[in-house]
């Protein structure tokens, strides 16, 4: 029985080449469901990674109650001390508390060859700010002076935009700033351009913080520091995780790609399962005789059925890997940008992971076994005097 | 039998191989249909609102709000025919769905955007009511929203004096769009400048952007440049557009939709002309003899090419129309569903470029196989070689 399953398989796929261009429709079409999935889905991995990566789990991030953004969110100076003050806080070589209360607004860059500008994040920042993102290292230049209109730039705006680069000098509010340096972090601050935040606040006429990041003495010091922070009559504030904040702004843009994905991937997948019908059925059209003639000497129907559907396997998975390869070398590592949720662009790139692969050669497999079983059982039926008796 | 006579009868021939091959037709015009109607909306979606409007933002970004006291200055600039201001009002639904909300002038704003249709009785009991508000038709429909009710709306910027960012305003007119384009961008609401500016705890004197009609189009590039030129150097440079850019450069934002949409029809179509490609040239393959018959009696090599593309362009026309007569309900189910957030609209633009590609589809797919049909040598193809 598996003999004789495999006898027929191995007879089926040696005559692929003689029926090669049909053969190809499977291939291809299931490479283009693949390639689309796998990329569509790489870009909603790449924009989660990316700002996974940049939350921590023992930074709180404090913003007015309500807020959602940083961007929409004030605090006062008063309350900015007053947060620091907390407890629970680490404390800083200095023997102060390891915290920076900083500053968002909103600067607009070209992206290159557009004449429309992009929202992209400024932030004021105070020297902690380092302290608290060990992964930010500068590449290129120095650290901003504090007192000067001098402004470090990321990686991703660098990549991604012009006029941001080493040396150049941007306008805001009638003012000039000068970029001293350059810096990577491998997450969502890549996106921004950082300044002093005194010298931000006066420039943009701003008394205020946006925002005050805190280091915890450890990740579970942030409910006690929510009590004590919420429990305070002066200040109304929403008390969370750097983590959560940043895992919270994905949902959004994972949802509408994956509603996008999966609309797409659906009536795709449909339209390649007819392909692969109709090469199946060709291909059994093809070989009728042969088939025939084989179940005349004692082939049973059984292994003609299943040599006929691993052929529309091995064909639909071939294609897979072609669209998962496809994808990969197309986009992975493709830099892109989108709005995030501070109403500025967050560069992140392609990430075409094994998980999206696996599930792409699962499509793939699927749509082979629909393709291949229609078209199995019609070869198995088809009555021997007949089939051998057509020309 | 008649010419078309002859091509449906060689599609009957393999019932299952044309009915499939069909059915992918059908399913790749249903995904072109829908994704164009997407490109569309973020490409074109700006194209309606004309250029008779410039806004006027502060240079560093829109976010940052101009101050109330460069409204004289931007109205007595010649060419300048109305002035409105809006400011984002950050406004959040319920637990955490954030809505399209602006606090603007009502006198101003239907000066400004005559294309916004409410009857006088809205328009005045807008001007009359201080917590007053009004909304779009569609934004009314997704939360089933009537004239008279009081809607609790927060604001995830603005806290009002007592500090409390909870909201709530009156509900005095519903006004829909002149046209059908303008319909689609009924999914704004508007509430009292006035009340906002003086209940909002952060102060008066910021009006936002602003939003000037203009009375000759013509005069767009020469007045943004006199405004900008007005605040070169001072804490409030502008940045002044026309509001087409605007919009658009604000979809860019978002990403670069277009390409997407492109890659991804780009592998359905290069999909597509295998498969349908691929079957004519195996129905070319297996008439090769008959097709020397048909030029023995005396059809030309034309006809017999034409008898090839008209094959292909059956399946390219039916399946390509069928496609597309699916995918237009299906854009105006998917509109309802999100409420007119996502406006699918597989209109008679859509419709034309899926004309053109499915004429260029049936050339491309049936020209190869056509010639080879039509070239054949009767001798050589009616002895089998």
């Amino acid at each position: 029985m598996l003999k004789q399953a495999l006898a027929v398989t191995s007879m089926g796929l040696r005559s692929i080449p003689q029926r090669l261009g049909q053969s190809l429709v499977i291939v291809v079409g299931l490479a283009g469901v693949v390639a689309v999935f796998t990329a569509l889905l790489a870009m909603a991995a790449g924009f989660q990674s990316t700002l996974q990566a940049t939350g921590r789990a023992d930074v709180a991030l404090v913003m007015r109650g309500g807020s959602q953004a940083e961007l929409n969110s004030g605090l006062t100076r008063d309350q900015g001390t007053l947060v620091k003050q907390a407890p629970g806080i680490l404390q800083g070589e200095d023997k102060r508390p390891l915290a920076s209360a900083e500053m968002v607004v909103i600067a607009e860059l070209l992206k290159a060859g557009e004449k429309t500008g992009s929202n992209i994040t400024v932030r004021g920042v105070e020297p902690a700010a380092f302290a608290l993102r060990p992964q930010l290292k500068i590449v290129e230049g120095r650290r901003f002076e504090p007192g000067l209109r001098e402004l470090i730039v990321g990686r991703g705006v660098t990549r991604q935009f012009q006029g941001a680069g080493l040396g150049e000098t941007l306008r805001m509010r009638g003012s000039n700033w000068t970029v001293v340096g350059v810096f990577e972090s491998g997450d969502a601050n890549e996106s921004e351009l950082w300044a002093d935040v005194e010298v931000a606040q006066s420039t943009f006429n701003r008394q205020g913080y946006s925002a005050v990041r805190v280091q915890l003495e450890d990740a579970a010091g942030l409910a006690a520091l929510k009590d004590h922070l919420t429990a305070d009559p002066r200040l109304n504030v929403d008390v969370e995780s750097e983590q959560q904040y940043y895992s919270g702004q994905t949902k959004q843009f994972r949802q509408t790609i994956g509603a996008l994905a999966g609309v797409v991937t659906f009536i795709m997948a449909l339209g390649a399962t007819f392909a692969a019908l109709n090469t199946m059925y060709a291909a059994v059209g093809a070989r009728a005789r042969e088939i025939a003639t084989l179940r005349a000497i004692g082939f049973e129907g059984l292994p003609v059925v299943v040599s006929i559907m691993l052929e529309s396997l091995v064909l639909a998975l071939a294609g897979g890997l072609v669209g998962a390869v496809l994808a990969y070398v197309l986009f992975n590592n493709m830099a892109v940008s989108t709005l995030g949720a501070n109403f500025t662009q967050i560069v992140f790139s392609f990430a075409v992971t094994p998980e999206l692969v696996g599930n792409g050669l699962i499509i793939a497999v699927v749509i082979g076994m629909i393709g291949g079983f229609l078209p199995a059982l019609r070869a198995a039926r088809q009555p021997v005097t007949t089939a051998l008796r057509a020309a | 039998m008649t010419r078309t006579g002859f091509v449906l009868a060689n599609l009957g021939r393999r019932k299952t191989r044309t009915v499939l091959t069909l059915l992918s037709m059908v399913m790749a015009f249903l995904l072109f249909g829908l994704l164009q109607a997407v490109n569309v909306l973020f490409a074109a979606g700006a194209d309606f609102v004309g250029a008779t409007r410039l806004v006027t933002q502060a240079r560093v970004s829109f976010t940052q709000s101009l101050p109330m006291r460069l409204l004289p200055q931007i109205e007595s600039v010649p060419g300048v025919e109305d002035v409105m201001w809006q400011q984002w009002f950050g406004a959040v639904w319920q637990e955490n769905t954030q809505l399209i909300f602006f606090a603007a002038d009502p006198t101003r704003l239907r000066a400004v955007y005559p294309e916004y249709v409410m009857p006088d009785a809205g328009w005045k009991a807008f001007e009359e009511t201080r917590t007053g508000m009004i909304v779009g038709r569609s934004l009314a429909n997704q939360y089933g929203w009537k004239i008279g009710q009081k809607i609790p709306i927060a604001s995830n910027i603005f806290p009002q004096d007592d500090g409390s960012k909870n909201w709530a305003f009156d509900l005095v007119g519903i006004y829909d769009g002149k046209d059908a384009e303008w319909q689609r961008a009924t999914n704004v609401g508007f509430i009292n400048f006035a009340y906002f500016d003086e209940a909002n705890q952060f102060g008066s004197g910021f009006a936002g952007t602003y939003t000037l009609r203009l009375s000759d189009p013509d005069r767009a590039a020469e007045v943004a440049s006199t405004i900008d030129q007005m605040f070169e150097n001072s804490p409030d440079e502008t940045k002044t557009q026309t509001e087409k850019d605007f919009n658009l450069g604000f979809f860019k934002q978002i990403g670069d939709i277009g390409l997407i949409v492109r890659w991804i029809l780009f592998a359905v179509f290069f999909t597509l002309l295998l498969v349908v490609g691929n079957t004519i040239a195996q129905s070319v393959r297996e008439r090769i003899p008959e097709l020397a018959i048909l030029k023995t009696l005396g059809f030309s090599d034309g006809s017999v090419l034409a008898f090839v593309i008209a094959e292909a362009a059956f399946f390219c026309v039916i399946g390509g129309l069928l496609g597309l007569a699916i995918a237009t309900p299906l854009g105006i189910a998917i509109t309802n569903a999100t409420g007119g957030s996502l406006p699918v609209a597989v209109d008679l633009q859509v419709w034309l470029t899926g004309a053109a590609a499915i004429v260029l589809l049936s050339l491309a797919v049936g020209l190869l196989p056509g010639l080879r049909a039509a070239r054949l040598s009767i001798v050589d193809a009616l002895a089998g070689r």
